[in-house]
């Protein structure tokens, strides 16, 4: 099953696809039965994330890309609420920046509650999974606390959507497509069978020494194919059995800077 | 995934008195924000892996796993002698706070609290991992939350760390980089802070080392005094 969380005509609701097999390109039906347009409504990240943890370098080819060794720990950062944005949505690019690229990302959302858990286990701790597009403005990168939170953690750089699709209906995460598209142009791809800590190596990591709850949400990481995104650009990022995930880049004046 | 998934599940809040009434469960610090914390790092902060000094704020993020209040028990894991034990001002934002002016950045602050910093020793701030500071309950905060009228100058405030009662750091809001005002309209240009949110102003130098079996405490004029009993993970 894939949901949303919108909100139309006041409030805010869960929906799903009301036509089967065009989810992001065909209507949306409400709990209360009511079926409305994908452009009728407000799309907000499809579940109420938690703590928002993500990976650094974590496909081969997009770590060569950027000159980084794999190393024996995974490299992740976390991120604020703040950052958060549904589809359909707006992302400032500051003005006088020289690259601010998206990141396609496959999310996984914590459904139980995980503590030392093992790797055998892992994925039974997983609700489902979203696209994620984790922008960076890598004008901003400084070598303190790397990632730092003003590359990596601004206002509308983290999306998700435009679906949240349960553990049960995606049969193998570990072998889905990722593309992004900006403005049409097939710019990224990549499958998540390249990730280098996949998904029970990451839970098995991170439930070591810290609690996952209900809502926390990991973003896998990046392939390679990374490239500059300019205000009025529109950037789609792509994952197999999840839907498309659409973003709109703005100038600063669009946000009365 | 269900009703019990709701954003601040399992997350510690603490109430008080002046809006928004409650945490919200997002806490930031900043991190080389005293003086003597940048100090202590000499020319090392010119030279590789870090190249320069930092420019804009040192933040980092503790996650709701690591929040707990007053008192409660900071575990140890296996085969680490001592924790750091950071002592900070905390704010705590009343209103969403946006591009905030340093001259009118208080006025989105409701009120302050002690926030505890507490990491496993680290010598590298490049890229740590973030199994150092986002451990279960290593974000002591509180006892409570002090009404941003109940305190005339948040940046002539003293921060004191006892060990089993012995005073083992004293240190100054006067003496930070950034005071809060700054650090406010530093943050909030890139990253609006909601109601609730808590953003910790940061360390001095050579923060204290604590033992399994010893209680630090952090008193800070006003604001009480936040206890944090430490032990070793199978304690």
């Amino acid at each position: 099953m894939m949901r949303a969380r919108v909100a139309y005509a006041g409030a805010i609701h869960d929906a799903t696809p009301a036509r089967e097999g065009l989810p992001g390109h065909g209507d949306l039906r409400l709990a209360d039965g009511r079926v409305v347009t994908e452009d009728e409504v407000v799309w907000l990240p499809p579940f109420e994330p938690g703590t928002v943890i993500a990976l650094g370098l974590n496909y081969a080819d997009h770590a060569k890309e950027l000159a980084f060794k794999a190393e024996e720990e995974p490299l992740v950062f976390l991120k604020g609420p703040g950052s958060l944005l549904g589809h359909r949505g707006v992302t400032r690019r500051p003005s006088g920046v020289k690259f601010m690229h998206y990141e396609c990302e496959l999310a996984v959302v914590i459904g139980r509650p995980a503590k030392r858990v093992a790797r055998s286990q892992a994925l039974q701790h997983v609700a489902g999974y979203c696209i994620a597009n984790d922008y960076a403005v890598r004008d901003y990168l400084e070598n303190w606390y790397r990632p730092n939170l003003r590359a990596k953690n601004r206002d509308g750089g983290t999306v998700l959507g435009p679906w949240f699709v349960d553990a049960a209906d995606v049969a193998d995460p570990a072998n889905l497509g990722l593309r992004t598209f900006v403005n049409g142009h097939l710019t990224q791809t990549g499958n998540t069978r390249d990730m280098i800590s996949d998904i029970p190596h990451l839970i098995e990591y991170l439930s070591a020494f810290m609690t996952l709850l209900p809502g926390d949400v990991i973003l896998t990481g990046t392939p390679e194919g990374v490239v500059n995104v300019m205000p009025g650009d529109v950037v789609a990022c792509e994952i197999d059995g999840l839907g498309r995930l659409v973003n709109t880049i703005a100038a600063d004046d669009v946000f009365g800077r | 995934m269900d009703g019990q998934m709701q954003a601040g599940a399992g997350c510690f809040s603490i109430p008080f008195d002046v809006p928004p009434y409650r945490l919200s469960g997002a806490v930031y610090g900043a991190l080389l924000n005293h003086a003597s914390a940048l100090a202590a790092l000499g020319d090392a902060a010119s030279r590789p892996p870090y190249g320069a000094p930092p420019a804009a704020p040192v933040l980092y993020v503790k996650p709701r796993n690591t929040l707990g209040p007053s008192g409660s028990v900071v575990r140890i894991p296996a085969g680490i002698p001592e924790l750091e034990v950071g002592a900070c001002l905390g704010l705590v934002i009343g209103r969403t706070a946006c591009r905030v002016s340093e001259s009118r950045a208080l006025d989105y602050v409701a009120g302050y609290l002690i926030v505890a910093d507490v990491s496993v020793p680290h010598s590298s701030y490049y890229r740590p991992s973030i199994r150092f500071k986002a451990r279960d309950g290593y974000c002591p905060l509180g006892p409570e939350v002090t009404a941003r009228a109940a305190v005339a100058n948040p940046g002539a405030l003293t921060l004191r760390t006892y060990l089993d009662g012995t005073l083992v750091q004293s240190a100054r809001t006067a003496d930070l980089i950034r005071p809060a005002e700054r650090l406010l309209a530093d943050v909030t240009e890139f990253m609006t802070l909601a109601p609730g949110d808590v953003l910790a102003l940061g360390a001095a130098a050579s923060a204290p080392r604590v033992r399994s079996g010893q209680t630090a405490t952090i008193d800070i004029d006003g604001l009480g005094s936040l206890r944090i009993p430490f032990m070793d993970a199978g304690a």
